[in-house]
């Protein structure tokens, strides 16, 4: 009973912080790259890595398993080997290095890296219509893949 | 000096995932109906491999086994309707390409691995589903097929076929060709779209690598047009637009300006590799 209204109030607070942070949402030209990456949350809303697992898996969205394998999502088939295998990431970055790779990995690897920028507007050349000026995730989506690549830890 | 260290830690993850999965083309030998295939074949100077591989090394022992064998060859299928094509008149002259052209075997023999060539009189290269077009129009008095209709893959295909097995040589000295490749190429190493990639992140940089379940070929273009187990005959132009619209651009209109070049372009880069018309593919 005590537990479900903890969790009920701690669900309130929470939504009552999103909204909050969606004005203080930071635009993709707007972040700032720093030494260590990306310190600043994107919107100041704790990202929630059960969404952020659905992020990383879909196909339209991070499809992040097309390129990388990942223990922790063996019941999925599939696993690409065009980047490292992300197992125990959150080991070898601290969380603002991983928001700048996953944001726009060009700033942490070289310009030839074929990670695509999930939160960036320095994309390639005649992109289709229907994305022209938007982004591959949206802000809370990569707060989202954040949190989930945090449970990815020994 | 980040940027280095995080690269030594990128390597060293890479390394493992290297190791956890197998990422080279397989070890075995082309023959289709006794005819021995060239699928490695030495890279012509200025390409970045040693070695040009096919695609068929890429594939599954199952998919590479219908190759082997016409008659298991669903890609065959519309290879023998292009034969019924190649002597059915249409057009107001009441003629078919074989009343010009005779036997497909002869006349058509090594056109799958020449062209693209240089067309003086469009002043462009012309690939063989333009040629057909321009003999519709020109000798035959019928309209042009529009792009993947028609009957346009099955004639191809037909006379793709009568190359099979000769090593892919374009002729870059005609015309402008060259000017034509050198466009090619720099469309191949341009990265487009949302995603933010080249050809060459994926067939160059990637060849031998899984992305999802796909496993990357160097995507060469000499078994074109083939037999796609998933979606069934597919012309080479469908090929290139599909793979530009996977980087969410905009894709050019078959037979463009762009697509021409890329054609021109990525034929030489299979410079030596047999002809496989109809190539079966996941
Ligand atoms: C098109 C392929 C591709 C996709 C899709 C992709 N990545 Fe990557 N990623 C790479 C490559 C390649 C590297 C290695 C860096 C390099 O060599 O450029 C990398 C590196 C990383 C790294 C650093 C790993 C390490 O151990 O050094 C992380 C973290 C990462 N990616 C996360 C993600 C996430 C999260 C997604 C989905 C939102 C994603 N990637 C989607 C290709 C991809
Ligand atoms: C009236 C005679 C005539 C007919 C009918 C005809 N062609 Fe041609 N074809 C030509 C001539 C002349 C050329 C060479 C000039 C040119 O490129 O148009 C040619 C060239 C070609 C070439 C290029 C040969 C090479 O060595 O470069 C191909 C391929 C071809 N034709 C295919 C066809 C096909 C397929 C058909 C039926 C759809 C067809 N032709 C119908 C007269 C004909
Ligand atoms: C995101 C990765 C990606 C990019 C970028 C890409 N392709 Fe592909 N392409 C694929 C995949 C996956 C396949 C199917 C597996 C294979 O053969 O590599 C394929 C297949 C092909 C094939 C058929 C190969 C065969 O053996 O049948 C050709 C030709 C090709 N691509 C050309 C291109 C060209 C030209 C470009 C640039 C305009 C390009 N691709 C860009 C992923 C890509």
């Amino acid at each position: 009973m005590m537990r479900r209204m903890n969790f009920t109030l701690g669900v309130a607070a929470a939504i009552m912080l999103s909204t909050a942070a969606l004005s203080s949402e930071i635009a993709p030209e707007a972040v700032e790259f720093t030494d260590e990456g990306i310190t600043m949350s994107l919107t100041g809303t704790p990202g929630d890595p059960v969404e952020g697992a659905k992020v990383f898996k879909n196909t339209g969205l991070g499809n992040c398993l097309a390129c990388h394998a990942n223990e922790d999502m063996a019941s999925d088939q599939f696993h690409g080997d065009v980047g490292p295998a992300l197992d125990d990431v959150a080991s070898r970055y601290d969380e603002p290095l991983l928001r700048a790779i996953v944001v726009n990995s060009k700033t942490i690897f070289t310009d030839e890296t074929v990670m695509p920028g999930f939160y960036s507007l320095d994309v390639g050349k005649n992109v289709a219509e229907k994305f022209v000026g938007k982004t591959i995730l949206t802000a809370q989506q990569v707060e989202d893949v954040l949190a989930y690549l945090g449970t990815l830890k020994e | 000096m980040k940027r280095l260290l995080i690269a030594g830690v990128a390597l060293a993850a890479g390394l493992t995932a290297a190791s956890w999965s197998m990422a080279e083309p397989v070890d075995d030998t082309l023959e289709i109906d006794g005819k021995p295939m060239i699928t490695r074949a030495k890279a012509p100077e200025g390409m970045p491999f040693d070695e040009v591989l096919s695609g068929w090394l890429y594939r599954e022992a199952e998919t590479r086994d219908l190759e082997r064998d016409t008659f298991e060859n669903p890609g065959m299928v519309p290879v023998e309707d292009g034969e019924v094509l190649w002597s059915k008149v249409d057009g107001t002259a009441g003629k078919s390409c074989a009343t010009c052209h005779g036997d497909a075997a002869e006349s058509m023999k090594g056109i799958g691995a020449t062209f693209p060539k240089w067309d003086a009189d469009s002043n462009k290269p012309i690939n063989v589903e333009l040629q057909i077009n321009k003999c519709r129009t020109e000798q035959m008095g019928a309209e042009a097929y529009p792009f993947d209709k028609g009957g346009q893959n099955e004639l191809t295909a037909y006379i793709k076929h009568q190359s099979l097995g000769l090593p892919v040589q374009i002729d870059l000295a005609e015309g402008d060709m060259q000017s034509w490749w050198e466009q090619g190429k720099e469309l191949y190493y341009t990265r487009t779209g949302q995603l933010d990639l080249a050809c060459a992140s994926c067939h160059e940089a990637n060849a031998g690598k899984f992305i999802r379940a796909d496993h990357l070929s160097q995507g060469q273009v000499n078994g074109f047009p083939v037999y796609r187990l998933k979606s069934g005959f597919t012309s080479l132009h469908n090929r290139f637009r599909g793979c530009i619209r996977d980087t969410r651009a905009e894709m050019p209109k078959a037979f463009s300006d762009e697509l021409m070049a890329l054609e021109t372009y990525v034929t030489w880069r299979g410079t030596g590799l047999s002809v496989e018309t109809p190539a079966v593919r996941p």
